[in-house]
């Protein structure tokens, strides 16, 4: 099955997730150029991490203006499974498809270092292969992940399940010091009312292979995965 | 505006002998002794331009000598010493002279690598100086066809306790993460050393490493008489006018005010578009060369192009696209607007170019070509404003050799009796803790935890430890890479201190288990017009060439940068070492700090009782630089090497550490603090009978410090010996949250390990995070 990932001409992680794709049995990784207006046929969306146009407005702003977005919203309004990494989940709040926003890290620094996540919900397309409070190993990169929403959106994502990782320590304990960027409730990623879109700020194609020092990323790939060939013999 | 190069103004008569030559421009100042002096071109050297040119030069002449022989392009100081370095060897397929050098890395693979220093422009504007830094350096890369794949740097700041400092420190930190992020190119590495020699001129060296299929390679050259050359990339400015001959000066006091507009602008997304745009230019086979406009602009690229392939160039500065009208001639050949590059392009391809570009929401736009006339000619339409010979430009630049004498006060310090400083300065224990929380050997992660390290996924040592080790493409294989240089011994001894950062640089690559292959080096010094400045610069040449020929890692480029003053006091001579090496196999790459409770920690190599120029004397004596430092053994030191690699080759290693600043208790220190599963307890015996001072935090060079399986010990034991490397067993690895203990016949340390972490982990942050950045402060304190 074809997964696109998408190249805004920032993108700097686009052939990362493109490897990732790539040690997956039975996927085909597809590159789509960010001023193509289809997406083609695909299974799923990936929106990968780097800095879209430049992003000296705010990360995201102007990548959501893009043709292929226009594809993307469409994809996703069918219920197309849509993964936003790093500045992937900046596009996507940026285009609305999730709610909330990505502030400047409370350090108001770049900070990059692997960090522990707790997992909140197995009832996504991309964390089935998870347990419930599992504790993963995953690196941020991000100048901008300081997750931020109104109470009321805040409550919704509470009450709805859509938190879907949250910035733990290694223990699972929601300590100040284990949330690296300030965000709200500790959030690292969240899922759409439909569940089929999924923005996180950890690089989970970072965490793929024992040589890069963590494989735990793999799990949202099989979720994903998982969820798509399940949809295919329905 | 646009018309094709074949039908222009430029046409004259070919041969050059037969041209007019260049008219004056109205509003050019007059030709007089204090112009040309303005231009940093003595009298001996004007001489010279007049014989070259047979006439007087135009102001736009005179402004394109005058950066292409200032020190920066010229070397007019620096080119004889460095012809001592070898340069040679069958895996080098590119050696000095080009954008980077380049080596054959197995796989059908090449590595480009190069470092380069943005001293000066981080001096007046850290953030931008330094990310400008790293923009050039990439762009060094990717014009020799290769796809940036790490970087490095090699930093150096006056004592943090000054605001000044901490600004220049937090700005240049800032500047190269940026920068780095952005383009999406991890940072694996590098150092950072304070030190009052370099209050009011930091030092920010930038490595960066590339790969590229052999069959990629790509050089800057101007080929092909009739052939186009292109602008691309970014719009010419009005920013960084002679930044190549400002960076060949001294800094005075209030250079932070009126130098800043000689400090250029970086914008890394462009950079990444013209990354981008390049690479598929390379591989279009529509170019026959490309190189970065980088220093002295358009002048040094289109000059140093025609002056490689023997041919020349003609380019008319009213197609170059500039950012704002007005801008004359000189103004447009001397900028260093950044993100620009020069590109040869096939006569009759130019449409080809463009479309590349456009892709990437990028220019390129004709602005003349290659000639077989030997000529450097600038016209502005109808007129000719330069018209010099290419070769006499580019390889004429009168070189010196200068007279070099050792500074007196130079040699007291060294021969200073420092036996009273063996008496320990209190507890040992406090010392300990005191030197793990300097900032020269304390944990620098408020620093690269800034910085991208695992982008491309390639990353397999991170910053933290001896060496950066990124996997080599698709293949099993990996690339080690460190920058080295510890400036106080180079002050104390330039050539000791240069061979003492080869060896170290090679015993850094060695404890990841990397085979040492070839160095870049950036030799900063002070004004080489100094005898006692010279006598340095002599001194680490041939102590690095020593070096270098010892451990086979020929010297493929590089970078020199001098007149390093504030004030007229010179930094430390930091002739810094950029080393790179292969491991046949990164999955074994080997990290510093202990694996496992019950290892046997090992010491190779011999203790001496050696405190000069050390941490030590530095932090508890009030910032004193004195004796001779630590002494290099070369043979020894390769026999190490030898069998450190050997035994990592094996698997017989759980962890491989260098002793470096601080001594054998701070690299036991570090190995323990990091140690797998969070810091560890080390339980540690030492039998030499001398000062427990020099013991413990003397910085004799070539001692690894080791850890093993205790069912591998006989065999590491019995290796060491076959290689002749002394080798004695200290103890063994503790519990996570165990006590770190070292004892001498002569006093010991005891600290619970959880307060030595404590101490080292954040010791940068506590310093950092307590004040905003500002410029403030006490300029030099």
């Amino acid at each position: 099955m074809k997964i696109a990932v998408v190249t805004f001409p920032g993108s700097n992680c686009d052939h990362d997730c493109y490897r990732a794709l790539k040690l997956l049995d039975g996927v085909t990784p597809e590159f789509r150029w960010h001023r193509e207006e289809s997406l083609g046929d695909v299974s799923a969306v990936i929106l990968p991490g780097g800095f879209s146009y430049g992003d000296y407005l705010r990360a995201g702003a102007i990548a959501r203006f893009s043709p292929i977005m226009e594809a993307v919203m469409e994809f996703a309004r069918e219920g197309g499974p849509v993964l936003g990494i790093c500045n992937g989940f900046q596009v996507l709040c940026e285009a609305g498809l999730l709610p909330g926003a990505l502030l400047r890290n409370r350090t108001l620094r770049f900070r990059s270092h692997p960090v522990h996540l707790r997992v909140e919900t197995t009832a996504t397309p991309f964390t089935s292969q998870y347990e419930k409070g599992q504790i993963l190993q995953i690196p941020i990169a991000h100048g901008e992940g300081n997750y931020h929403a109104s109470p009321e959106v805040l409550a919704e994502l509470e009450g709805e399940d859509r938190i879907v990782f949250r910035y733990a320590t290694a223990s699972g304990e929601l300590t100040p010091e284990a949330n690296p960027n300030g965000s709200a409730h500790h959030i690292a990623g969240i899922v759409n009312p439909a569940r089929n879109v999924m923005g996180m700020m950890p690089h989970p194609e970072r965490s793929v292979e024992p040589l890069l020092g963590s494989t735990d990323g793999l799990g949202i790939f099989h979720s994903l995965l998982d969820h798509l060939s399940a949809g295919v013999s329905s | 505006m646009n018309q094709p190069p074949n039908q222009s103004r430029i046409d004259a008569p070919a041969r050059a002998e037969d041209r007019p030559p260049p008219t004056p421009r109205s509003g050019d100042p007059a030709i007089s002794p204090e112009l040309v002096d303005e231009h940093g071109i003595s009298p001996e050297e004007y001489e010279k331009i007049l014989g070259i040119l047979g006439r007087e030069p135009t102001f736009t002449e005179l402004g394109i000598f005058s950066a292409m022989w200032s020190e920066h392009c010229g070397y007019k100081n620096s080119k004889r010493l460095l012809r001592l370095l070898p340069t040679e060897a069958p895996w080098v397929i590119q050696g000095p002279g080009e954008n980077a050098g380049v080596i054959d890395v197995g796989e059908e693979l090449a590595l480009a690598f190069k470092i380069e220093s943005h001293n000066h422009p981080s001096a007046v504007e850290p953030y931008q100086g330094a990310a400008t830094g790293v923009g050039g350096i990439l762009r060094d890369i990717f014009t020799m066809g290769a796809r940036p794949v790490a970087v490095l740097d090699s930093l150096r700041f006056g004592d943090l306790d000054s605001g000044r400092n901490r600004y220049l420190f937090s700005g240049v930190v800032r500047g190269i993460g940026d920068y780095g992020n952005c383009v999406g190119i991890p940072n694996i590495g590098g150092e950072v050393f304070f030190d009052g020699a370099y209050d009011g001129n930091p030092l920010v060296n930038a490595m960066a490493l590339g790969l590229m299929k052999r069959e990629d390679l790509i050089l800057g050259e101007a080929s092909g008489v009739g052939n186009t050359l292109m602008a691309v990339g970014a719009r010419t400015g009005r920013d960084g006018i002679h930044g190549a001959t400002f960076a060949s000066e001294e800094l005075s006091e209030d250079a932070d005010e009126s130098s800043r507009p000689q400090v250029q602008v970086g914008d890394p997304f462009t950079e990444k578009l013209l990354l981008e745009a390049s690479l598929e230019l390379i591989q279009s086979g529509h170019i026959v060369g490309i190189q970065d406009m980088g220093a002295a602009g358009l002048t040094s690229s289109a000059s140093e192009m025609a002056g490689r392939s023997g041919t020349g160039v003609v380019v008319d500065t009213t197609r170059v696209p500039v950012r704002e009208k007005g801008m004359t001639p000189y103004e447009i050949l001397l900028s260093e607007s950044q993100e620009r590059m020069l590109v040869v392009a096939k006569r009759g391809h130019e449409a080809q170019v463009r479309e590349i570009l456009m892709k990437w929401e990028l220019e390129a736009e004709s602005v003349g070509e290659v000639t077989d006339d030997g000529h450097f000619r600038i016209v502005e339409g109808d007129r000719v404003v330069a018209d010099i010979p290419a070769l006499p430009l580019t390889d004429g630049c009168p070189t010196y050799e200068r007279e070099g004498i050792e500074a007196d006060e130079v040699k007291a310090l060294r021969e200073m009796d420092l036996s009273s400083y063996l008496e320990p300065e209190g507890d040992l224990t406090d010392s300990f803790l005191q030197l793990m929380e300097s900032p020269n050997i304390a944990s620098r992660r408020w620093i690269y935890e800034q910085f991208d390290t695992s982008v491309r996924t390639s990353t397999v040592v991170k910053p933290g430890g001896d060496a950066g080790v990124i996997r080599l493409g698709n293949t099993n294989r990996g690339i080690a890479a460190t920058t080295d240089c510890n400036g106080r011994y180079c002050y104390l001894n330039p050539r000791e201190g240069a061979k003492a950062a080869v060896a170290e640089a090679a015993r850094n690559l060695i404890c990841t288990g990397a085979l040492p292959t070839a160095v870049t080096n950036n030799l900063n010094f002070g004004n080489p017009l100094k005898p006692h400045i010279y006598y340095q610069m002599r001194e680490a040449v041939l102590g690095m060439a020593e070096a270098c020929k010892l451990f086979e890692t020929p010297v493929t480029g590089g970078n020199v940068s001098l007149y390093n003053e504030t004030d007229g006091q010179a930094i430390y001579p930091t002739p810094v070492i950029g080393m790179v090496g292969i491991l046949d196999d990164a999955s074994q790459a080997l990290v510093h700090s202990f694996q496992n409770e019950g290892d046997v920690v090992i010491l190779l190599g011999e203790n001496r009782e050696e405190i000069g120029g050390s941490e030590y004397l530095y932090r508890l004596h009030d910032g004193l630089v004195a004796g001779h430092p630590p002494a290099v053994h070369l043979l020894e030191e390769r026999r190490l090497q030898h069998a450190v690699l050997a035994m990592a080759q094996n698997g017989l290693l759980q962890s491989a550490h260098d002793c470096a600043e601080g001594g054998l208790a701070c690299a036991l220190g570090q190995a323990a603090v990091g140690a797998s599963g969070g810091p560890r307890g080390v339980r540690a015996k030492l039998h030499d009978r001398f000062a427990p001072v020099a013991l413990l935090f003397g910085e004799s060079t070539g001692r690894v410090i080791i850890s093993v399986r205790p069912e591998d010990e006989g065999e590491v034991l019995g290796m060491t010996r076959n290689h002749g490397v002394p080798a004695r067993v200290l103890g063994k690895v503790g519990p996570v949250g165990g006590e770190f203990r070292l004892d001498t016949p002569l006093g010991h340390i005891r600290s619970p390990i959880g307060e030595v972490s404590d101490r080292y982990l954040d010791a940068i942050a506590r310093i950092m995070d307590h004040d905003v950045d500002t410029p403030e402060g006490e300029p030099h304190a």
